[in-house]
């Protein structure tokens, strides 16, 4: 996770970002040797769903008031899924804050604790650890493929990344799919 | 350089949070972004997977981390927690060097 970022990198992007999948994105790409910027626009990419569902929060909290400053750091999976699995506005609201505010407490230690151990260990393929991103990435990804488009997605992605790897900088394959699927889903 | 990436992406993913709070519903419902935007991390996700395993650096390898993924593919398809996941693809990896 701290690959190639420092402690306090690592743990600013727990606070400041706070979308997990975006996080382990920077990281990995700038731990490849890539440039931070790739790394960045990969991580704004993923974190593109976020805004959606602000649309589906729009029934449980009040879009554009002070408090959706806040409200928005907290707008993420997990959050999303547990307020809109009530029926109950109040009972959503509750359910927003507390998933948010526990899991901000949460993710930001278990960083801290995940960074310090991570510099303390020279060579990454101690403990399997080089083998835990894809891992990460591939138990974010399974909760998205219920269908057989996203699957045919996937599958056509992590070939054209991987093929179009030796010739590019790093995180720039993460680039190039990510072009290929807009313009797939926009002219589709 | 590093530090201005990293407040620069966090800043984004931020703003598109918040643009979800506060952009016209109407302009997040059109079914095209309704449509594309779900597929964006499909996509990336994949991609991530394939090359974080399949490669060092630029170059294309194949090595245990090959066989760590396999393994987390099955963890996965048994419903296995993400930590249960993480922790057993680096398990195989770390344990085939072993051997």
């Amino acid at each position: 996770m701290a690959a190639g970022l420092s402690v306090l990198q690592t743990c600013a992007l727990s606070v400041l970002m706070f979308t997990g999948a975006s996080q382990f994105a920077l990281a990995g790409v700038v731990g490849a040797g890539g440039s931070v910027w790739a790394g960045a626009v990969a991580a704004a990419l993923l974190g593109s769903r976020n805004a959606l569902y602000g649309l589906r929060l729009s029934s449980v909290l009040n879009r554009g008031g002070p408090r959706s400053f806040i409200a928005a750091q907290f707008v993420i999976d997990e959050t999303t899924a547990m307020a809109i699995a009530r029926d109950d506005p109040a009972l959503s609201r509750f359910a927003f804050w507390s998933t948010g505010l526990a899991l901000f407490v949460l993710w930001n230690t278990g960083t801290v604790a995940g960074a310090l151990a991570a510099h303390a260990i020279a060579d990454p393929k101690v403990f399997g650890l080089d083998a835990a991103p894809p891992a990460a990435f591939l138990a974010l990804l399974a909760p998205r493929l219920r269908a057989r488009e996203p699957l045919a997605i996937a599958m056509a992605s992590a070939v054209v990344a991987v093929a179009v790897l030796p010739f590019v900088p790093a995180g720039v394959p993460l680039l190039v799919v990510a072009l290929l699927v807009a313009v797939y889903g926009l002219t589709r | 350089m590093i530090w201005a990436g990293v407040l620069a992406a966090s800043a984004a993913c931020y703003g598109l949070k918040l643009a979800g709070l506060s952009l016209p519903q109407r302009w997040l419902s059109a079914p095209r972004i309704q449509r594309t935007v779900p597929l964006i991390p499909v996509a990336l996700l994949a991609a991530l997977v394939g090359t974080q395993t399949f490669s060092t650096g630029r170059h294309l390898v194949l090595d245990v981390r090959a066989a760590a993924l396999v393994v987390a593919m099955a963890a996965v398809l048994l419903r296995a927690p993400f930590l249960v996941v993480v922790v057993v693809a680096a398990a195989t990896a770390a344990l085939l060097r072993l051997l």
